[in-house]
């Protein structure tokens, strides 16, 4: 059985442990705490934890106000929330700001499950990487998450993190290195290379097994920062298997695939696919249920591997 | 600080010529909007907050944010009055490559503690401000000047209900009652009215007042200082364009400059006078 790690658990225990070690961190939600798990911190801290009621533009000024003066603000809710409904308090007010914000939200993509469409975000990378002074991050696993949320105590400037509903496989072990910007090799591969982030990462790692089975090599890269994005990395795989797919649960319009096809294309164009969404909008059904009927599974992502090599090898 | 009423008169004035005529050199931005309120930059910057124009950052002080950004001008000319910097600056207003941005930027400007432009958002950004300094103990006070018109942003009440919820009572917001906004008479656009029972609702301490009248502005942020427990809102009725007979009360003037000869005859109006201006 493989061992699972909350994102959002993780999430709220690592603000706990940095709410104890630094006085600064505060953490605003939006009537979501019990499902953001933003309720550890609250529940250890709660001067420093401020319920903002449904009020999501709210929420995202008042942070950048508490960045401002200084502070070190999480805002968090849902994806979807986060960043459509206060799209423009989060450009006006963090984003053109420079403020130290840290937007982390919960619940993204089709995971999301039986709440359906309404609340699964499948835009929110593309509309935070398309923020000047923004980074965008996406967690892989529990421990990743933990790790980047460390990081946010010292890290300069605005972040989007992008959370999740679900639990994840164990990837990564305690002394696994985040950096911010750094992609991280999980597997070497000389026939093509999977480029995922998120929940994307543990599918592809089981499509590369799949794919050794048949006999392909497959490397595997977690691009856990979409930006700034490591451009050494994608140019260093293009130049190596000259087939990329790359995996997010994401419309493909936008996400971690357009991050990577603008790279190739500028730099090293080579061929590629995108596993993503489909362009449309999610539905309800179990996480599972939906994993296969958007085409998420890591049969899904080795198909598209051997798509992308029988194509270069012009067969 | 101590300026007395006459002083506060005189400096808003000059404030006033100094907007008008970099408004006629940059020849785009918001006459109206920053005229009406500089009699309450005025009362602000000069009297009533604990702030060193030498020290911007200095810990502990007062906080403002101009959350009806597109007045620009009014803050810049108050605060280049103030000391934050060179009044020279005040003729590179929205050129390309000046600190004065069309709408502040707080990386740019000293003094501008948020960026604004975007209406609706002041209110919230004041409450985080209000709520670090109470976190820290801090004796610092926030101000917020907002728009009538912007009183039609969804957020705006958002953020009351966070104020008076929070009991923020190192918050005092002024509503710059103008009546006016790009489209016409607010009234007509989209009613705001009855606006001091809609705050009252909300749960704050409002006070009414002449937003152009010096002494009242004064004993309107003395008030404030003493309320406790919530959040105050200054009802500030003025006129938009106050100051200048060109522009007074004129829908046109929200985004419109002075002409060279509006410019001209205005400057003779104001300095032809003992007395500031008619309306
Ligand atoms: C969110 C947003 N919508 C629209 C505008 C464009 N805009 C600039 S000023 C203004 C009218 C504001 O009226 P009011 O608040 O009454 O300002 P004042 O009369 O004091 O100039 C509008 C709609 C804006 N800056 N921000
Ligand atoms: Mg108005």
């Amino acid at each position: 059985m493989e061992e699972l790690l909350g994102i959002r658990e993780s999430y709220g225990e690592a603000l706990a442990q940095i709410g104890a070690e630094n006085k600064d961190v505060v953490v605003l939600d939006a009537d979501l705490s019990g499902s953001t798990k933003t309720s550890l911190f609250a529940k250890k801290f709660p001067d420093r934890f401020f319920n903002m009621g449904v009020a999501e533009q709210d929420l995202m000024t008042t942070a950048a106000g508490f960045a401002a003066a200084g502070k070190i603000p999480f805002a968090s809710t849902f994806a979807i929330f986060a960043t459509g409904k206060a799209f423009e308090q989060v450009r006006q007010s963090i984003a053109y700001t420079k403020l130290n914000v840290r937007v982390v939200s919960t619940h993204s993509g089709i995971t999301v499950g039986e709440d359906g469409g309404s609340h699964q975000a499948i835009e929110d990378i593309a509309l935070m990487r398309s923020l000047p002074n923004m980074t965008v991050m996406v967690p892989a696993d529990g421990i990743e998450m933990k790790k980047m949320i460390r990081h946010m105590l010292d890290f300069k400037g605005p972040v989007y993190i992008r959370g999740a509903r679900n639990k994840y496989p164990k990837l990564f072990d305690d002394d696994y290195k985040f950096e911010v910007g750094k992609a991280v090799t999980i597997r070497e591969g000389k026939d093509a290379t999977v480029i995922a982030c998120g929940y994307m990462v543990s599918q592809s790692l089981k499509a590369c097994d799949i794919l050794k089975e048949k006999g392909y090599d497959v490397g595997l890269v977690n691009m856990s920062t979409i930006k700034p994005i490591d451009t050494g990395a994608i140019i260093h795989a293009a130049k190596v298997t000259k087939a990329i797919v790359t995996a997010d649960e994401h419309n493909v319009i936008g996400g971690l695939g357009s991050a990577v096809a603008e790279v190739l294309g500028e730099s090293s164009p080579c061929l590629m696919k995108r596993v993503g969404i489909k362009d449309i909008f999610g539905k309800s059904g179990s996480a599972g249920e939906l994993v296969k009927r958007y085409n998420l599974t890591p049969g899904d992502v080795s198909d598209a591997v051997m798509q992308v090599i029988r194509k270069r090898d012009g067969q | 600080m101590g300026n007395d009423i006459k002083e506060l008169e005189d400096i808003a004035r000059q404030l006033r010529i100094d907007i008008i005529t970099m408004l006629n050199k940059a020849k785009s931005g918001h006459t109206g909007g920053s005229l009406s309120a500089i009699d309450i930059l005025t009362c602000l910057y000069f009297k009533e907050m604990n702030i060193d124009p030498a020290d911007p950052d200095k810990p502990d002080r007062d906080k403002f944010v101009l959350s009806k950004g597109h007045a620009a001008p009014a803050l810049y000319a108050t605060l280049a009055r103030a000391g934050y910097f060179d009044k020279a600056e005040l003729a590179t207003l929205r050129k390309y490559g000046s600190i004065l941005q069309g709408h502040p930027d707080m990386n740019l400007v000293p003094g501008v503690e948020m960026s604004t432009g975007s209406l609706g958002q002041g209110l919230s950004a004041a409450n985080g401000m209000a709520l670090a300094a109470k976190l820290d103990g801090a004796p610092t006070r926030v101000y917020v000047i907002m728009g009538d018109g912007e009183q039609q942003e969804g957020q705006i009440w958002e953020a009351a209900m966070t104020a008076h919820h929070y009991k923020i009572d190192n918050l005092c917001a002024f509503v710059d009652n103008n009546g006016l906004q790009i489209d016409g008479e607010v009234e007509k656009i989209m009613g705001i009215e009855p606006l001091a029972d809609k705050w009252r609702a909300f749960g704050w301490h409002v006070i009414s007042i002449n937003g152009n009248d010096i002494a009242q502005i004064l004993e309107a942020l003395d008030e404030a200082d003493r309320t406790k427990h919530r959040p105050t809102v200054i009802i500030a009725k003025t006129v938009k364009g106050k100051g200048f007979s060109f522009c007074a009360g004129k829908v046109k003037y929200h985004g419109v400059p002075p002409s060279d000869q509006e410019l001209e005859e205005a400057l003779k109006e104001i300095g032809g006078s003992a007395t500031p201006h008619q309306i």
